[in-house]
């Protein structure tokens, strides 16, 4: 039997995640930062990094949006789903716009015109999963434009195989140069079909940087290209350096035979995703990605 | 170095590459729709509410609240400046613009515009919004709210603004360019790297 939630709470958990997600980043995105600016050797490329995190410093210290750029929002929701579900969350998005607040950047795509609440046909995207877990977990990924302009995706043939991937994975991130604001963190989607393979490079963004991936191989694949990729030389913002991305993720699924689609979505150094997970007797537990099952 | 605008020619000509800056005074606010609308109503011989000549422009679109005091800068990062390659060369003529921030570079025909009129590129770091807007003392106005608040076009007093890094200077020299000479001659040991 689906238990429903109630929606006022929903909307309140909306509220704070989106608050959370936007004015700190997870701890494993801070280390990573801090680490990269240990590592890097041009004054320029130290500055790019130290202006990062001490931006970072006063966002928390002052409760505010780290970046303008409070993005588009992506919802990855879990458990008894219902279309009340998605009404408390456009709810939580437009009042969060109000409260925190948050730019607001949905516009329609051809007028322009911008509702001023980031809740529109659309937007805010909420990606559903249902379970028949008693909870409802909600995860969001506020997803900056700057970052997601640089997205692609490529229809490889069988033949192309992991080497056509990994050059292909390399050709995006050189063509996106500083303009995704480096270093990124750079998700793969690998087979499915084209719509499911740039999801799942985006969804697979929400695995925390200190989690290896539980495919052997598929790890592996991840730190080869992160080593090659911090070898391109093209640096913090794009100003030169070491660092060009923080990690890579790599998702996957099975795909047509004939078919090798392989999406790229990167995620800029404001990678800030929030979770909260909502039990019947009304209990909130909040995190900054996924729970384990 | 602290830069205080408006800037002069003389001013912008004799920034280096690499140099780090700061910038006092005022910032035009603008990005994909103010670059659109003000060209247009240049070609239609209208004028504009505000004169930029020797002025800043700032890739931006900020967050703003208004309360009883009036406008309040809550974040204020730079925005991708290559979005603005096609309209740029023809802004920076047109307006009279000395100096532009932004982040991520932008293309060789902005590049000869800033080497042509004297104009430079200030890079400022991406996502770094609450930085950027403790540089900014006040709002001074703001025109073409119509288009919403991060296309509007923003004037605000700019005090301490930065650090900044001359990333295209006036003489056809930019930073992105040598990066992208790197990251081409890395490309081979990064492809042995991946295993390729």
């Amino acid at each position: 039997m689906a238990v429903h939630m109630a929606g006022d709470l929903i909307e309140e958990v909306v509220v704070q995640m989106l608050r959370e997600a936007v004015t700190s980043l997870p701890q494993d995105v801070v280390d990573a930062l801090r680490r990269a600016e240990e590592g890097e050797t041009s004054e320029v490329a130290r500055s790019q990094l130290r202006t990062i995190l001490e931006n970072i410093d006063a966002a928390g210290r002052l409760a505010v949006p780290m970046c303008q750029d409070t993005g588009v929002h992506v919802f990855y929701v879990t458990g008894p789903v219902d279309a009340g579900v998605e009404r408390s969350i456009r709810s939580g998005v437009a009042r969060a716009t109000e409260e925190i607040p948050l730019r607001p950047n949905a516009v329609h795509p051809l007028t322009r015109e911008n509702p001023g609440t980031n809740v529109a046909v659309g937007l805010p995207h909420v990606v559903h999963y249902p379970t028949d877990d008693e909870f409802l977990e909600l995860t969001v990924l506020p997803k900056g434009a700057g970052s997601e302009n640089m997205t692609a995706l490529a229809m490889l043939t069988p033949a192309d195989g992991i080497d056509g991937i990994k050059r292909f994975v390399l050709d995006t991130v050189v063509k996106a140069g500083g303009r995704p604001c480096p270093p990124t963190i750079v998700g793969v989607g690998i087979g499915g079909t084209s719509d499911l393979a740039v999801s799942m490079a985006k969804e697979s963004l929400l695995r925390p940087l200190d989690v290896p991936n539980i495919d052997p191989a598929l790890d592996a694949m991840e730190k080869q290209l992160t080593e090659a990729l911090n070898l391109t030389g093209i640096g913090p913002m794009g100003l030169g350096g070491r660092t060009t991305v923080l990690g890579v993720r790599i998702s996957t699924a099975y795909c047509h035979t004939a078919s090798l689609p392989v999406a790229v979505n990167l995620q800029c150094w404001a990678a800030r995703r929030a979770t909260a997970r909502i039990y019947p007797d009304g209990r909130v537990r909040f995190g900054r990605s996924p729970f384990d099952p | 170095m602290i830069l205080k605008a408006p800037l002069s020619e003389d001013d912008v000509r004799s920034l280096k590459l690499g140099q780090q800056v700061y910038i006092d005074g005022p910032l035009f606010i603008g990005r994909d729709e103010v670059h659109m609308r003000a060209l247009e109503r240049r070609r239609e011989g209208k004028l504009l509410p505000v004169d930029m000549e020797d002025g800043i422009l700032y890739h931006c679109g900020p967050i703003v609240t208004r309360d009883a005091k009036g406008w309040k800068v809550i974040a204020a990062g730079p925005t991708t400046s290559a979005r603005m390659n096609a309209l740029e060369p023809d802004f920076i003529s047109e307006f009279g613009i000395r100096a532009i921030i932004g982040k991520g570079g932008m293309s060789r025909p902005t590049v000869d515009a800033m080497r042509e009129h004297g104009c430079v590129y200030l890079a400022f770091t991406g996502g770094a919004a609450v930085l950027a807007a403790q540089g900014i003392a006040r709002v001074r106005g703001v025109e073409w709210l119509d288009m919403g608040m991060p296309e509007a076009l923003w004037i605000v007093e700019a005090k301490h603004f930065g650090p900044l890094i001359v990333a295209i200077d006036a003489h056809g020299n930019s930073l992105y360019e040598k990066v992208e000479g790197e990251v081409r001659k890395n490309l081979t040991e990064a492809m042995r790297r991946s295993g390729l």
